[in-house]
Formats: structure tokens, sequence, C-alpha cells
């Protein structure tokens, strides 16, 4: 190889290697999580039981915009576009990422852009306090000062993704190996392209809505006041038609994770590849077309109501095909169950759970019941944990003895498993009863008709945060040393990434390799 | 705490894996499941029950093939039971059967689902019209036409709150005033707000709208039985936007005849008073009463302060009575705890207030305000 890194810091803030980049983005997205968590924990706490006890409700109104933010923009799509550096390259026989100098970039304006936001915290009037939805003019005439510098924070996030997503594109586009045709790549590399196609497409409209309420705030528009002539509803319609995709962004990208671990512990090849091509494309196709499913109240004209709901219920189709596609895998296949199976598993399952709900959600008369409670709450956590969070570790698990050449204790994590399971489904299931059962989200206390699902849901979120501090030691560890891991790490697994040495050189496929 | 454990576990138990809706009383409403969606009282929440029942058992029904295809392999097709793996991977009827099969449940669930909403939609003939309208953070009535309107706030005591003070059964779901609606009459909701967006939501009756400035959103219900219906705002409004909950009495008609035609005497007599001249003896003492329920608590029972700055001695108070009724009517321009009153608090009241505390507390201005001063200073004039 030419030459390996640079020493000290300098070899992270100037790195145009996408390992390094990859690394750094883990390691970012992990910090957020972390934050993030200690939000949620700061909401759980208060939720314990009814009455105020530890925050005041303003308080509590920044934390869970704070835990939303954080957790979306800072946790989940840093996490994919690390893995994404990281194993994209690896995966399409390419020497690096197409646009190195801007993956550095889009990696470190990252740091910049939270500092900013969490800043507002501190500052005078609190951060921001309007949930993650951020709806105007709740967040426009009504905000904190802080507001302002949550929209150039968001403006920071969405500039990076924008680059990410392109780098991406131009990577799997321009760099396959030879005979690396688009139907050969491996899941997680076509998830990507699909998901980085989304990225670019809403991010814009993201910018867009929050300029908009810069211009309210700042510089005497009304876009979103009624008083002015502005809209609020405008908002709405605005911030989903980026927010609807954006939760397939958060989740397109676990669905090539696990399209790659469930064959490998299978030992079967995955049933239904060209499926599961197009059933992404598809939902993907889709997420443009139901974004109004989270505005059935706002009061839509029935003909609005009725094409959303029917579009909605659509996304069934090609979510269950991928659904069926998993477990026709498994079906007939030898199966061990190491920990990145285990979190695969418990995604298929789990993700298929948040399905149901989100089904349930699309009926529209029923949503009436359903909008803005903890029911909504449990259903995206359903799909967002298990499935953003579990498919990341269960990535993280895979390929981590590729990544530092030392395999994981494997008892660790399958502790780490069972009690990160264990703490989500305590967390979350009792909220589908206490939604059900009449309390609204976003409140600091409730009746104590809720109290004992709700203690329940802390208790479960304690012991859900408790099992990451195990992910991080066992990470830590691995990469301080262990067992060494050979080339291949699992038994016959399916991918270029396992042709290289372990842990994978500074440089890999310097001269590309030819794919059959 | 011990005791909350205890009842979690036996909670746990008896009923939350059971999925049987065990009964629990939330207030006069009647028997209340803690799991599940009410039933309602209305032909539109009965409906969405059932939606909702439906579409919840094809989840399970799914569930139970999905899963019990993986479960089945998880335990027969492992390495460790010596299964040794196949190799198929494709098959064109496979895929075509479960692309169709979901469509086709969906469809099933479409037809049910397209006539309810459409019921629900259907606010034509309605017989009594109600104005609601959200602000931060509690819910106003207007009676369409018939000259009747009120606010509705949370009754709970901030101690309850702060738990200084044992939680009443209808914790958070109480209000000073109740909207009153008839039963077996069309009710149609006018929902609309004053500031930010607030939802209006009554479980019992399945109406969930939001409640937008600029927009009047339409909804109804027909209550088929009289009885206290609790609710709350579903929409994050700000930071008390869990202290705004919404109580409905439906009260059969007769009943709402009286209790409308006793609200729009009452709202005559006000406007009446507010043209009256009191004496000091009389705004003293209405005005005493006034402070200790909407004043004291920030201002003290001797004008000493806390919260709010002292009103005994106080430059505003003993000074420019234009400045007094400005705090007191439009709230102060840079600490928002002290409120504006200019909605809550009628003329007679507001000018019963600032007669008293220009006069208590050793102020002792001997200046009178009356309600004629309150309505021209609101009027602008
Ligand atoms: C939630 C607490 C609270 C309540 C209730 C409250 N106030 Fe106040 N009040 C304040 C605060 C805080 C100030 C100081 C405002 C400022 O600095 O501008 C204040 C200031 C005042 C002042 C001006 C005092 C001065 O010297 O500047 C008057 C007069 C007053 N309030 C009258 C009333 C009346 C009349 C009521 C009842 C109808 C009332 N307040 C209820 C908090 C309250
Ligand atoms: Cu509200």
């Amino acid at each position: 190889m030419a030459h390996g890194p640079a020493k000290g810091f300098t070899r992270w803030l100037y790195t145009t290697n996408h390992k390094d980049i990859g690394s750094m983005y883990l390691w970012f997205s992990f910090a957020m999580f972390l934050l993030g968590g200690v939000f949620a924990l700061v909401i759980r706490a208060e939720l314990f039981e009814p009455g105020l006890q530890i925050v005041e409700p303003g308080f509590f109104n920044q934390m869970t915009t704070m835990h939303g933010l954080v957790m979306v923009f800072g946790a989940v799509m840093p996490a994919f576009v690390g893995l994404a550096n990281w194993m994209i390259p690896m995966m399409v026989g390419a020497p690096d990422m197409a646009l190195p100098r801007m993956n550095n970039w889009s990696f470190w304006i990252l740091p910049f852009a939270f500092a900013m936001m969490v800043s507002t915290l501190f500052m005078e009037g609190g951060g921001p306090n309007f949930g993650w939805t951020f709806y105007a003019p709740l967040s426009t005439t009504y905000a904190p000062p802080s507001v302002t510098f949550f929209i150039f924070a968001v403006h920071i996030m969405g500039a990076s993704s924008i680059m990410g997503s392109i780098n991406i594109i131009a990577t799997i586009l321009n760099m396959r190996a030879p005979g690396m045709t688009l139907m050969k790549m491996p899941l997680f590399v076509w998830t990507w392209l699909i998901t980085a196609y989304l990225l670019i497409a809403v991010m814009p409209v993201l910018a867009g809505v929050v300029t908009m309420m810069l211009m309210d705030i700042h510089f005497g528009t009304s876009f979103f006041d009624a008083a002015g002539g502005g809209d609020p509803v405008l908002f709405q319609h605005v911030f989903w038609f980026f927010g609807h995709p954006e939760v397939y962004i958060m989740i397109l990208p676990a669905f090539g994770i696990v399209s790659a671990i469930i064959p490998t512990f299978a030992r079967k090849p995955l049933f239904g590849y060209s499926s599961m091509v197009y059933a992404t494309a598809s939902i993907a196709f889709l997420s443009f077309i139901v974004w109004a499913h989270h505005m059935f109240t706002v009061g839509m004209p029935i003909a609005g109501e009725l094409f959303f709901m029917y579009a909605t219920m659509l996304i069934a189709v090609p979510t269950g095909v991928k659904v069926f596609n998993w477990v026709t895998t498994m079906f007939r296949g030898s199966m061990t169950f190491e920990t990145p199976m285990l979190f695969s598993i418990a995604f298929v399952i789990l993700f298929t759970i948040g399905g149901f709900s989100g089904l349930m959600l699309a009926i529209a008369p029923a949503d009436f019941q359903y909008h803005d409670t903890y029911f909504v709450v449990a259903h995206f956590h359903y799909v967002l944990v298990p499935g953003a969070i579990f498919s990341i570790t269960a990535g993280v698990y895979y390929w981590l003895p590729k990544w530092c050449g030392n395999m994981y204790n494997e008892t660790m994590g399958k502790l780490q498993f069972w009690l990160a399971f264990i703490g989500l489904n305590l967390t979350f299931f009792p909220m589908h009863f206490v939604g059900l059962a009449g309390m609204q989200r976003r409140v600091p206390d409730y009746n104590q008709f809720f109290a004992d699902f709700n203690m329940l849901s802390s208790m479960g979120a304690f012991l859900f945060g408790a099992a990451q501090i195990l992910l991080l030691y066992n990470v830590i560890s691995t990469i301080m040393g262990g067992k060494k891991a050979t080339d291949e790490v699992w038994e016959n697994p399916e991918g270029l990434e396992w042709t290289v040495a372990s842990p994978a050189p500074y440089h890999t496929f310097s001269t590309p390799p030819e794919v059959k | 705490m011990l005791n909350t454990v205890n009842r979690l576990m036996a909670r746990l138990f008896s009923s939350a894996f059971l999925l049987t809706a065990s009964g629990y009383t939330l207030a006069e409403g009647g028997e209340r499941s803690t799991i599940n969606m009410p039933i309602g009282v209305t032909p539109i929440s009965q409906d969405v029950y059932g939606l909702h029942m439906d579409i919840f058992w094809w989840c399970v029904g799914i569930g139970v093939v999905v899963f019990g295809v993986m479960f089945y392999s998880m335990i027969v097709h492992r390495k460790a039971n010596g299964a040794k793996a196949a190799n198929f991977h494709d098959s064109l009827a496979l895929e075509v059967t479960w692309t169709i099969l979901p469509f086709v449940i969906l469809i099933i669930m479409a037809i049910p689902a397209t006539k309810s909403l459409i019921n629900l939609y259907d606010t034509s003939e309605s017989e009594v019209d109600v104005v609601v309208t959200g602000y931060q953070w509690y819910w106003g009535y207007e009676y369409l036409d018939q000259d009747v309107s009120f606010f509705s706030r949370l009754s709970t005591p901030q101690e309850q709150i702060r738990n200084e003070a044992p939680k009443g059964e209808n914790y958070l779901l109480e209000v000073d005033e109740p909207l009153v609606i008839p039963i077996n009459k069309k009710i149609r909701f006018l929902v609309t707000s004053n500031d930010v967006i607030h939802a209006w939501w009554v479980p019992d009756f399945a109406v969930k709208r939001d409640a937008i400035p600029g927009y009047i959103n339409e909804s109804w219900a027909k209550v088929e039985k009289p009885g206290l219906y609790r609710g709350v705002c579903a929409e994050l409004c700000g930071k008390d936007h869990g202290f705004m909950p919404i109580v409905v009495k439906a009260v059969p008609e007769a009943e709402y005849e009286t209790w409308l035609a006793d609200r729009r005497e009452q709202a005559q007599k006000i406007k009446e008073l507010a043209k009256k001249t009191f004496t000091l003896e009389e705004l003293m003492a209405q005005g005493e009463q006034v402070y200790g329920q909407a004043c004291l608590a920030c201002h003290g029972a001797n004008g000493e302060g806390g919260v709010g700055k002292a009103i005994a001695g106080s430059p505003i108070a003993t000074g420019d009575i234009a400045a007094h009724l400005d705090i007191v009517v439009n709230g102060s321009s840079v600490n928002p705890a002290m409120a504006a009153f200019k909605d809550t608090l009628s003329e007679v009241d507001t000018a019963a207030v600032i007669t008293y505390q220009r006069n208590a507390f050793g102020n002792n201005t001997g200046e009178l305000v009356q309600p004629i001063d309150i309505l021209k200073f609101k009027q602008g004039k």
C-alpha cells in the first residue's frame, strides 16, 4: 500500500479516507445517541409517576423536542452514513468514496451543527420546545429566541446530508468493480442508493420550510401566520413532504443491513433478491404520496383524506413482501444465533409489530382516535428503535471484526441484546395501551389512570439505556484486543468485504477485484 | 412506592397480557378500559371502535402466521439440531401470492373505513352549533346564535400537581365549567384557535379536530347517553399543553334548555351591571373576593408580593390609573406571569379588583374605578 494513516489529531481532521470518516460518523452518532438517550431518560423520569417532580413543563417540552431532533438527525442518520462510508466502497470493490474531500467536509460540519443546536438549551428562553415536528406558529410567532440557531443548525445538517448523498450516489454509480452489475449489488448498497435519492429530494424541502420560518420570524413575511394571510397548515404539508420520506430514510438502509445478516446466519441465500430491490423502490416511491396521513385531523377535504388513506395502506404491500422474504430466507436454513442475528431477528419481529400499528394508523377514521396519543409514540418507536437502532447495532457487531480485526465478546453481546430487547418492549409496548386508553403525547403529567403503564415504561427505558453502556464497553474492548478474527469472520458470508484481510487495510481494492 | 409496584405486578399478570379489557372506572363516564380504546357514546365512536378491532384482529391473524413460520424455522431449522440449509432463493408464485393477498385484505378494510369517514365528515343538518376556540391554555365555548359563551379551564389545584396534596380522581381531567350539550341531538363543533394549534379531543365521541388559527374545522357528535365525558388537548401547544382538559356534560334536552336560559340571563345581567355605578363599599367587597381568587396566589394576602410585585405601596396601584388598568387588562409586557385579564375577568370584576388594590393594603387612594371605565378602556377610549 502507498501509505498508512497520518499521525495525531490531524489524521482525523484532514482525512479523506472512507474508513476514517466512517468511524468518525459512527462515534459521533453514538455520542448523539447517548445524549438523546439522556434526554429520553429525563422524560421518562418525569413520567415515572403522576405529578410534576423533576422538571417544569417548559423544560419537559425542550426535552421531547431535543430527544427527537438529536435521535433523528444526530444518531440514526449519521450512523447509517457511517456504515455507508465504511461498507459501500468495500462492497462494490471501490478504493474509496468518489468524492473524498467532500466526504471530510460533510462529516466535519455536523459537530458544529449539533454544538449550536444543543447550546440553545443554555440560552435565554431555553431551547426549541415545539416538538421535533416544529409546527408553526408555535415554532415561529410563539417560539423562544433560540429558534434561529435551531434553523441554522438544521440548514447545516441538511447540507451535510445532501453532500453525503451525492457522494454515495456517485460512488455506487461510478466506482463499482468490473462485473458488479446493479442487480449484483448487495442490498445494503441498493437500499442506500435509493435512500440517497430520497435525501436529495427532501432535504431541500426541509431547508425550504425552515427558511420560510426564518423569514416569518425575522423579515416580516407571513407564510405561516394566519393573521397576515398565511397558512399554518401549509407548514405541515411542507414539513411532512420532507418528513415522511425522512422516516424511510431511517429504515431503508436498515433493510439492507438485515438482508446481509440473515442469509449469513441462516446459511442460505437471501430469498427474492430482485423482489427486495423492487419493494424498496416501491416503498421509496410511495413515501412521496402519503405525507398527509400525519395530518388526518387538520381538516383536509374528504377526497384528500381518502387518497392519503388508500396510499398509506398500500405501503403495507411492499413492506409485507420484505418481511415474507426474510422469513422465507430463514425457512429451511441452518441457523445459528450470534449477536448480529439476534438483533436482526428482533428487527423483523418488532418492526413487523410497528408495521401492524402503522396499518391501524392508516385507517383514517380510527386515526381520529389514535392521532397524537401514546399509541403513535408506541408505533414510531417500534419501527425506529428495533428498525434503525437494532439494525445499526446488528451491523456494528456483524462488521466490527472486519473493521478492527478482533472478535467481540459474544456472551456480552448476547447479554446486551436481551437487556435491550426486554428494555425496549417494556418501554414501548405499554405505550400502546395508555395511548388507546386516552393519554395524549408530549405531556409532562397525567391522570393516575395511566400510572401503572407509565411506571413500567420508565423502568424499561432505564434498562434499555443501561444496555447501551454494555455495547460501548464491548466495542471498545474489541478494538483494544481480543481473539483475532479470520478474513471471512463468519461461515461463508457473501460479499466482497469478506475477501479482504481483517482488519481491513487502510486502503482496499486499489486494484479492482473481478466480480463474476 | 412499594404499593404502586405491587399494584403494577397485579395489573401485569391480570390484564395486560390477556388483552381482555379489564374494567376500571374513570369518573361518571362509566367503565373504561385501561388498555383499549373506549367504545364511546356516539354512533361514530362505536363505528370507529369496530374498525379498530377489525384491523387489530387482521393484524393478529397475519402476525400468527408470519411469526408462526418464523419461530418454527428458528426451532427446527437450527444448525445445532443438525439442520442442513436448503438452497432455494426465488419463487415467482410465492412472491405474487404474498403481494396479492395483503392487497385483498386491504380492500376488505378500506371499504368500511371509507364509509365511516364519509359519515364522520357529514356535518350537515346540525341542531346545535358550538364554536370551540383553543387558547394558551384553556378552551372557549360559544353557542352560535344563543348569546352564550364562556371559558373552560383546568380546575385541578396546583398543590395536587406539585404533589403537596393528594390527587383527586379526575386529576388533570377536570374543569371549572364544562361544556353542556343535549343528548340525542346532532351537535356540530366548529373548532378554531386564537393563538397556536391545539386539538380538541373527546375520546368517547371519537371527535378529534385540530384547532388552527385562521381555520374553522367542523366535526359532529350525537351523544346517546347522558354523562360527563372527558378529553384533552391533543396537539402540542406550548408549556401547559398537558393542562387544558375538556369536560363535556351531556344532559337531557329539557335540562339543557334550562341551563341555556340560565346562562343567557346571567350574560344579560353582567352586561347590565357593567353600566351600573357602584359604591366604594360594593366594589371593595367584590374586589376582595376577586383578589382572593385571581391575584392572591402571586401578590400575597396582604399585597406584599411573591411571584408578582408588591401591591402595597406599588407605584402603579397608587399612581396613574391608566397604567393600572393597562397591566390588569393587557398583562405585563415584560413578565408573562402577569397575564392579561381582559378575557377572563368581567368588567365588573376588573373594576372591583382594581378599586380594591387601590384602597386596600394601606394604599388608600380613595379612587374608584367603575365597570364602565373598564369597558371604555377595552374599547380603546
Ligand atoms: C401568576 C402570578 C400573578 C397573578 C395570578 C397575578 N399577577 Fe399581577 N403581577 C405578577 C407579576 C410577575 C407582576 C410583575 C410584572 C412586571 O414586572 O411587569 C405583576 C404585576 C402586577 C401589577 C403592577 C405592580 C407594580 O407595582 O408594577 C399589578 C397592578 C397587578 N399585577 C395586578 C394584578 C391583579 C389585579 C391580579 C388579579 C386579577 C394579578 N395581578 C394576578 C404576577 C401575577
Ligand atoms: Cu392546547
